[in-house]
Formats: C-alpha cells, sequence, structure tokens
C-alpha cells in the first residue's frame, strides 16, 4: 500500500476535476498547486486519449509556448483563446472579490502582500477562474475584503465575460453562482465536516449543511502526481516538489 | 550610437530622480548593475516594474534609493514576500501606484506608439483604479453603453536590463521575452548588461533577429557575466534559490538587511 492521499495531492487532483473540458489553462507566478493540477488534467487526457489540454506555466521555459512575453497571455485572454486561470488571494470575500494587496487602509496597509499582478484584469476575461486559497480561516475568508483587486460580478455597462467559478481551499470547495453573486458549498474535504467549514467562513453561502465529501483520486492518478507531475514541477518549483511524496 | 563601458561607468550613467524600468526577476533582471547603482548611492528613483518587481526592486527600496514605485507586485517567489517592501510600505516611505499587469503593459504600449493612453479591459469595480490618478473611465467611443478604462502613457527615462548577448554594434538578444523589447521601446533610453557579445553582427542571421532588439533603442551595454545573479536569466540559469532565501531572512530587519549587502559586495 502506498502512502496515503496529502491534503495538497487532493486538492491537485480536485483542481483537474474542476479544469474539465478547458483546451488552454494558464498559471501564475508562484503558483504549484494549480500548475500541477493543471498539468495532471492534461497526463490524465493524454492517457485516456482525451481532447489535448495546453497549459502555459507563466515562469516555465518547458511549459509555455508564449513567444510574445508576458503581454501574449494577456492578449489571449481579451481574444477568449484563454479558458481557465487562478487567483489566489490574502483575502476572498462572500462576493467573490479578492484582495491581493493587503490588510487594513491602503496605502499604508500593516500586512501588504505582493500586489494585484493580472487580476483586475483577467478576472473580466477568462470564463473560469478558479479562486484557490490552501488557509480556510476568518483571516482569509471574509465578509468584505479590505482592498478590491478584482471585483467578483460588474454591472452590465462593463464587458466580463470571466469571473470566479470556484473556491477551493484545504477543508472545502465551493462553486460561485455569477446571478447570485454567492459561493454554494459543494463538498467538504475527508477529515472536515460541514459545522467546520461555518466555523471556519467568514460570509454566507448556500447549502451551509452540505453533506457530499470531496473525491480522492484512485491510486493511478496519485502514482502519476506522485511521478510524472512532481518531476514537471520541479523546473519551476523546486522547493515545492521537492517536499511531495514520491519514489525516491 | 551604442556606447561599450564598464559596469561602473554605467552605474554612473544612470542619473538619481529618474524614472526606471525595470525587468522581472528570472527574465531580464539586472540585480548585478543594481547592486552598483545602490553602490553608488542613486536617490529619489521613480522605478516601474514591467510589470512586477522581484529581489532587485526590494535591494533598491532597501537602499532607501526609491521615491515612487508603480508595479504590478512585489515579489520573492518561492522565497516569499519582499520584507525591505512591505516595511516601506508599512513606514510609508515610498510613494505606492499598484497596478495590474497588463495596464503596465497597456502604459508602455502607449508610449512606444506615441499616443498618450491606451484602452483596456477589466479593472472597472477594483480599489486598484480607484488609487490611480492616471487611469481614467471613459465610455467606448464606437458603443456608448460600453464603459472601459484608459490608462495614460508611461515612458521611462531608462530601460534596465540584462540580457544573454549582444553585438559589437549594440543589437540585443532578448529571444522570446517580447516584454522586455516592449519595455525598450517605450523607454527613452536602453541601459543593458549581458552575459557576452558577439564580434559578428546578430541580425545577420534571420532566424534569429526577430528576437533581437536593434541597436537603435540601445544606448549603452555593459558585459557583466552572471548579471542576472541570484535571481535567473531566462532559458540561460536559474535562480539561486538558496541565496535568494538568505537574502530574504537577512533582510527581515533593517540591520540584517545591510549586513547583507555588505557581505554581497565584500564577495563580488
Amino acid at each position: 500500500m502506498s502512502e496515503a492521499c496529502t491534503s495538497r495531492e487532493l486538492m491537485i487532483y480536485t483542481i483537474s476535476r474542476l479544469l474539465k473540458g478547458v483546451r488552454h489553462v494558464a498559471v501564475g507566478q508562484s503558483s504549484p498547486m494549480p500548475a500541477a493540477g493543471a498539468m495532471l488534467l492534461r497526463a490524465l487526457n493524454q492517457r485516456d486519449g482525451l481532447e489535448h489540454v495546453q497549459v502555459s506555466i507563466l515562469g516555465s521555459v518547458k511549459h509555455n509556448s508564449f513567444t510574445g512575453g508576458a503581454e501574449e497571455l494577456f492578449d489571449c485572454a481579451a481574444q477568449g483563446r484563454l479558458d481557465a486561470f487562478f487567483l489566489g488571494g490574502g483575502q476572498i470575500d462572500g462576493q467573490g472579490n479578492v484582495n491581493l494587496v493587503g490588510t487594513g487602509d491602503y496605502p499604508n496597509n500593516p500586512v501588504r502582500w505582493p500586489g494585484s499582478f493580472g487580476s483586475a484584469y483577467l478576472y473580466f476575461l477568462v470564463p473560469r477562474v478558479i479562486l484557490f486559497r490552501e488557509e480556510h480561516s476568518l483571516r482569509s475568508l471574509v465578509e468584505r475584503v479590505d482592498f478590491v483587486s478584482a471585483p467578483g460580478v460588474t454591472d452590465e455597462t462593463v464587458y466580463r465575460r470571466g469571473g470566479p467559478h470556484a473556491l477551493l481551499t484545504n477543508a472545502a470547495l465551493f462553486s460561485f453562482d455569477r446571478e447570485a453573486g454567492r459561493f454554494r458549498l459543494e463538498s467538504t474535504h475527508p477529515g472536515y465536516g460541514w459545522r467546520d467549514i461555518r466555523g471556519t467562513t467568514g460570509f454566507s453561502y448556500d447549502n451551509e449543511r452540505c453533506e457530499v465529501t470531496t473525491p480522492l483520486p484512485d491510486e493511478a492518478t496519485l502514482t502519476l502526481i506522485r511521478g510524472r507531475i512532481r518531476e514537471e514541477l520541479r523546473e519551476c518549483y523546486p522547493q515545492f516538489a521537492g517536499n511531495m511524496p514520491g519514489p525516491n | 550610437m551604442t556606447d561599450f563601458v564598464t559596469p561602473r561607468e554605467m552605474a554612473e550613467m544612470i542619473p538619481s530622480g529618474c524614472k526606471l524600468g525595470l525587468a522581472p526577476d528570472d527574465y531580464a533582471a539586472a540585480p548585478g548593475l543594481v547592486r552598483m547603482l545602490i553602490d553608488r548611492g542613486i536617490r529619489d528613483l521613480h522605478v516601474v516594474c514591467a510589470p512586477i518587481g522581484g529581489m532587485q526592486v526590494d535591494m533598491l527600496i532597501g537602499a532607501g534609493a526609491v521615491a515612487t514605485l508603480e508595479t504590478s507586485a512585489v515579489s520573492l517567489g518561492e522565497a516569499g514576500g519582499a520584507p525591505c517592501f512591505s516595511r516601506a510600505v508599512r513606514d510609508g516611505s515610498i510613494r505606492l501606484r499598484d497596478a495590474t499587469c497588463p495596464a503596465v503593459f497597456a502604459g508602455l504600449t502607449a508610449a512606444e506608439k506615441g499616443v498618450p493612453f491606451m484602452p483596456i479591459r477589466g479593472i472597472i469595480g477594483s480599489d486598484v483604479l480607484e488609487k490611480r490618478d492616471d487611469w481614467k473611465v471613459t465610455s467606448n467611443p464606437f458603443d456608448d453603453g460600453e464603459k472601459i478604462v484608459v490608462v495614460s502613457a508611461i515612458q521611462p527615462d531608462v530601460a534596465l536590463f540584462h540580457a544573454p548577448e549582444a553585438d559589437r554594434f549594440g543589437n540585443v538578444r532578448l529571444g522570446r521575452r517580447r516584454e522586455t523589447m516592449l519595455l525598450a521601446h517605450a523607454s527613452k533610453r536602453a541601459f543593458v548588461t549581458v552575459e557576452r557579445i558577439s564580434e559578428t553582427s546578430l541580425l545577420e542571421d534571420e532566424k534569429m533577429a526577430a528576437g533581437v532588439l536593434p541597436a537603435i533603442y540601445v544606448s549603452a551595454v555593459a558585459q557583466l557575466k552572471n548579471g542576472g545573479w541570484p535571481t535567473g536569466l531566462y532559458a540561460e540559469y536559474p535562480r539561486d534559490g538558496q541565496e535568494v532565501e538568505k537574502y530574504a531572512r537577512a533582510a527581515r530587519s533593517p540591520e540584517g538587511f545591510q549586513a547583507y549587502m555588505r557581505g554581497a559586495r565584500s564577495a563580488a
């Protein structure tokens, strides 16, 4: 018997499920788990003879075919050539707003994060934006973000074909209803119940008493994550890959 | 005409108070030359990160060289947050102009094309827009029902970056990293450090020419081996993760930052 599926492996597998059906997925800087999830979907589709998935990892030489620099990602998004992207966020609120800038008052935020990156743009243009935040807590999932790097919903005077699709944490998976501007609890990860999620989520959401458990990857998928995916991650994320379970 | 100078001479040619455009870490960042700018005591810079900053920007901030910072993010990647940047934000010692990556590219594109502004999708409803007096919401002149953001042109006085190779004529090979090409096109002058200098023209090889920045944009070239260290140089060498980690730990305090910079200098 191999080592049990880790929390990170479950998230990587869940990301691959959320990406099902995409033709082109891009992954931003400093996002090892989204990168792994996208690589996993590519590997699974290849194994099963399904449609080829184009994976564009920013910062990678091997897993990035753009020849127009970082601008090309944004141009691709504007033209509708990009189906999925990931956003993190120090804070995410119940309306799908994300904050990548910091807590407290701007500009002299007592806690400052790197910054908004491409979020204020890609959130409008990429159909399936997956919000990913490992930490599931009252501090990360808040009623209202302190700074809106990118808004979850927009009125009809603004061009928008993209937005939040799902929110994945180390404890649960939510979907997002763009009409209502609200999250819906879809499943809780093994070891967590709906009460745990209610107690650690700072905003209101639908389907609070969700009894569905997030499915685990099968043995073959786990082997793929620990083998091929771990190797593919080494180029951009040597430390992360080094900390993953796997042969030797 | 492109001048061929030593790295020290190049550091003297970049004036305090200028608007300085910098490339991202691991692509075309020039921390080697930036270290020399700090050594010579450069001050009051308006740094434009095209479109994000990393270790070289954090070092400039830590050294007190930055008055205004225009960026979409500052991060040390796997080594975590940028400590001097976070401290300067808290202290209010730098003027911040937070951006989003494609808006920086749009501003540089406007400068490249010699037009005053560029329209760009998205952004409306974000606090990033609220805090920028040089970005405006207008209506699409071809469709009154649609609101759209326009960003003003960004024209750095100086672009500074590191590249694999230049030739004796001042042409610089950038390869597929077109954002650095854009930065050079948009800036009044470009200063480039390179790993090597080729005796034959880089424009002679048709297969390579499209990835070459012509000398007409390049004010000066200096050979500086490993000029991208400890961050990486795209398709040439990866970042030295341990060194960046060492920096990240040291720079958690102002004293640690100063000690790191002194140590790095004596090792050079």
